[in-house]
């Protein structure tokens, strides 16, 4: 798994935002066992503190889980997964907007161009 | 004798009103820090700030002029001797020994050296055992004396510049070997001017100017206050002081 990290963020939110997506987009499928924190943090080439810090916020959230002597898991729960993957959709139309009003379109227009884009 | 059981309320190593004087300048003036269990704290300064000369005080190298330093509730000593594995910013190897003579060395030196993970270390940074350290690259030199601390098992490493005359490619590898190799409970304390270079693998953040210490943090809790990099933060601390 790749991670791409810019230093004028908190790292760990960019370790939560990456591993979301790779879960989210189905790159690691719901029930798939996570590699462990110190494998991540090899491959991240992060602090496994950091990682750490990231994967309770994946948890809380509900999309890891941990299994006591077996390791971290992603859940099962396609319910949830599509949830946020609707979430994360939804901020992503809110930037698109954003970014073309930034240029004078209105959100018609913005619409409209996307659907001719396509 | 230390107890296995691991107290995490203890700090490792704490330096409490340490000020540290050559005559009349003034080198440290008053620092206070702690440094926890199983954290990667880097100890941020530019060259002069006083950091080597706080490393050298917390190695037994130096004595303070005013205050305390203790390790695991303790005075410096063989204990914290044993247990601080320290890389000096200069090269101090015998420059006629092969590196399987250094490692010799080392290994009888300290009774914590592992010698098998210093094979494996001199093997991924592409070393043999049977080159002169005279022959080495400054860059070589650099990660043999690297490979030789990080075999000690020890509770905290302190690495004085480890990045310091490498080129970018090698720094990327001395810097995931100090990630991959960093154990569960122990600690490294990483001093450096090279901020940019190091701050993503950092826990902790300790600024250091003029011998005083202006800025302690966790380091992703500074970017969020700041919405800023270390090495920006820095750089305006730095500019604000002058």
């Amino acid at each position: 798994m790749k991670f791409i990290f810019n230093n004028d963020q908190p790292i760990y939110l960019q370790i939560v935002e990456q591993l979301r997506i790779y879960i989210i987009s189905g790159k690691i499928s719901p029930g798939e066992k996570l590699p462990t924190v110190r494998e991540l943090a090899a491959q991240a080439r992060a602090n496994p503190n950091t990682v750490q810090r990231a994967l309770n916020i994946l948890e809380d959230e509900g999309i890891i889980l941990t299994e006591r002597t077996n390791g971290k898991y992603v859940t099962s729960d396609t319910r949830l997964i599509r949830k946020i993957r609707h979430r994360l959709a939804t901020d992503n139309v809110s930037k698109y907007f954003a970014a073309m009003s930034a240029l004078g379109f209105t959100q018609e227009d913005a619409i409209k161009f996307l659907i001719k884009e396509e | 004798m230390p107890s296995h059981t691991k107290n995490t309320k203890i700090p490792l190593l704490s330096c409490q009103n340490i000020s540290k004087k050559f005559g009349d300048k003034v080198v440290l003036n008053n620092i206070n820090l702690e440094i926890p269990h199983g954290k990667i704290i880097g100890l941020l300064g530019q060259n002069g700030a006083g950091k080597s000369t706080l490393i050298k005080l917390c190695n037994d190298l130096l004595t303070p002029t005013t205050g305390q330093i203790s390790f695991e509730d303790q005075p410096l000593g063989v204990n914290s001797k044993l247990q601080i594995s320290y890389l000096p910013e200069r090269t101090y190897l015998d420059k006629t020994m092969r590196v399987r003579d250094a490692i010799q060395f080392f290994s009888e030196f300290y009774s914590n050296f592992d010698i098998k993970k210093s094979h494996t270390l001199i093997q991924n940074f592409q070393l043999d055992l049977d080159t002169r350290i005279s022959k080495m690259s400054k860059g070589m030199q650099e990660k043999l004396q690297l490979a030789l601390v990080m075999s000690r098992k020890a509770k905290l490493y302190i690495l004085d510049e480890p990045l310091g005359g490498v080129d970018p490619a090698a720094r990327d590898h001395i810097l995931d070997t100090i990630l991959n190799n960093f154990d569960d409970d122990a600690s490294i304390l990483i001093s450096t001017h090279l901020i940019a270079d190091i701050e993503r693998i950092l826990d902790k953040v300790i600024f250091i100017q003029d011998g005083k210490i202006t800025l302690q943090s966790d380091a992703d809790k500074l970017r969020a206050r700041r919405h800023a990099s270390i090495d920006e933060i820095f750089r305006k601390e730095f500019k604000n002081a002058r």
